[in-house]
């Protein structure tokens, strides 16, 4: 029986760390996914201050990254297959599913993930994806809403992500979506937590760098919903951002909420220029 | 049964006798591995897929016999090779019984 | 394993990582499983290929692969979980080799063995260590 003593213990982390020098960051690795070419690095928009964007894709293992460049071995997509299921479904007291009046598939939606989220002058304000898929049930299914943040509401999410794939993230910032933009900015850079940090202190002035054990990522979300390795599904923009919080251990903002809504649309704009990546494989 | 469990497997349409090809399965199953502990602190027994098995034509291509530490949503690539078009049938047993399977055909030109 | 402040500083600049200490390999659990796979052949190195990942980014999905020319039987036994079995694979007559891949879940830094059953009954071992990192922001 080996006998682990303290220095043999420190030797093996040591002996750890300079396996994970031999983990780098391989910047120059290329995403195309079953054909579709996904664009992992572009210049950042104007408003910030480096000079690339990277999708959270660059920052993986390569056997992650591997799994997500087939859709077979992608595991999000059984639940975007289950997602599919859930189109064809009868659900409300109008009678109808989703495939009632998007006769032409998910598929009509191409280019509408890349634009989320965006300011719907009919609706009078900002929707995401989620605001789409419940309204849209509400009122022409008559249906519940889904939750936001559970397993049926982010496979549909996934889904309808899917149809943009490899298009570019283009989310607007002026306009009538101006001011939440600027929450969202402030909220980015706004220190919380016991540990007080922002977004900022780890996505974008540590990105590439460890925090403990992960390989820390500049926090986009242009593969979002995406699916973690740790769980073991799908997870949406708004679940992750309420447990990063809790990682700073502040007190989160609600799924839903008028901050989180400020933060996505910011955070997503931060990764205009990359693709939309379809629902993506992360640690 | 357990609660929404798909099985997706991949097998390519047409093949040449006697040349293997990649098969390739997924299924969504959670894969309690009895490991874990609720929040009282009481285990969470386990519930898995304990087998796996992959036949052509009445015949066995590919078994595997699963324990809790296949991870969730387990997956399999495997190779096959046969000699004439048919059938290929998936089959997933749970340990509370139920039975999930799928299928595919192919052809041999 | 406690590590003092001074340990966790002592282990070099930048993060701490939290690894978990290699757990001891007891004789018991591990042992038996080959024993009662090798049914009493001998257990010869070579003959078997087992990739698995240097370091696993996550210890909840592992991706191995195995690999024995002319065996019926793959046994995949990873030495540091609570329960050391992992998978058996058995090939069929319609198997197009004796390789399979699979995702699976290991506890923490450990050796993963892989042991082939050839058709003579003679048993075959390969052996991988796994890196398994714990602790990060994402949990």
């Amino acid at each position: 029986m080996k006998k682990f003593t303290l220095s043999a213990t420190i030797a093996a982390s040591l002996a750890l760390f300079a396996g994970s020098a031999s983990a780098q960051v391989n910047l120059d690795a290329v995403l195309s996914i079953d054909g579709t070419a996904i664009t992992t690095r572009a210049p950042a928009p104007d408003f910030l201050d480096i000079d690339e964007v990277i999708s959270g894709w660059v920052y993986r293992a390569k056997e992650t990254q591997a799994t997500q460049m087939d859709d077979f071995e992608n595991p999000a997509m059984l639940f975007v297959d289950q997602a599919m299921d859930d189109w064809n479904r009868v659900d409300g007291s109008e009678g109808k599913s989703c495939a009632s009046c998007h006769t032409n598939g998910p598929e009509e939606f191409a280019g509408l993930r890349a634009e989320l989220p965006r300011w719907d002058a009919d609706r009078g304000q900002m929707m995401n994806m989620e605001d789409y898929i419940n309204y849209n049930r509400v009122t022409y299914m008559g249906a519940e809403p889904l939750k936001w943040a559970k397993p049926r509401m982010d496979a549909m999410v996934a889904l309808i992500s899917l149809q943009s794939r490899g298009m570019p993230i283009n989310v607007a910032i002026d306009g009538p979506v101006a001011d939440i933009w600027a929450q969202g900015e402030e909220i980015y850079y706004t220190r919380v937590g016991q540990l007080d940090m922002a977004c900022a202190n780890c996505h974008e002035d540590n990105f590439g760098n460890m925090i403990r054990a992960d390989r820390l990522s500049q926090g986009q979300i242009n593969g979002f919903p995406t699916y973690r390795l740790k769980n073991a599904k799908l997870n949406s923009v708004q679940a992750r951002f309420k447990g990063c919080m809790k990682n700073i251990r502040a007190e989160p903002y609600a799924v839903g909420s008028d901050e989180f809504r400020a933060l996505e649309l910011y955070v997503a704009s931060r990764g205009n220029g990359l693709s939309v990546e379809g629902p993506s494989v992360r640690n | 049964m357990a609660e929404n469990v798909k099985p997706r497997v991949r097998v390519p349409r047409s093949a040449t006798a006697g040349e293997a090809f990649e098969i390739k399965t997924l299924i969504s199953h959670k894969m309690e591995s009895g490991q874990r502990k609720d929040s009282d602190g009481n285990p969470i027994p386990r519930s898995i897929i304990y087998h796996f098995s992959c036949d052509f034509n009445g015949e066995n291509v590919f078994q595997a016999q699963l324990e809790g530490a296949i991870s969730t949503n387990p997956y399999f690539q495997f190779d096959a090779v046969i000699q004439e078009s048919g059938t290929f049938t998936f089959t997933w047993l749970d340990d509370d019984g139920s039975e999930y399977s799928d299928s595919k055909d192919i052809t041999v030109g | 394993m406690q590590f003092t402040r001074r340990d966790t500083l002592a282990m070099g600049a930048g993060a701490a990582v939290a690894t978990l200490v290699p757990l001891q390999a007891f004789a018991g659990p591990n042992e038996d499983e080959m024993a009662a796979f090798a049914n009493g052949a001998e257990i010869t190195d070579g003959g078997v290929e087992l990739t698995a990942p240097e370091i696993a980014e996550n210890g909840n999905t592992v991706p191995i692969s195995v690999s024995a020319p002319g065996a019926t039987n793959i046994l995949v036994i990873a030495t540091g979980n609570p329960n050391p079995r992992v998978i058996e694979f058995m090939f069929g007559p319609l198997a197009g080799s004796q390789t399979a891949s699979t995702r699976c879940r290991l506890a923490g830094t450990q050796d993963v063995i892989a042991l082939a059953k050839m058709a003579d009954g003679s048993v075959k071992r390969a052996s991988a260590t796994v890196k398994v990192t714990i602790g990060g922001c994402g949990g």
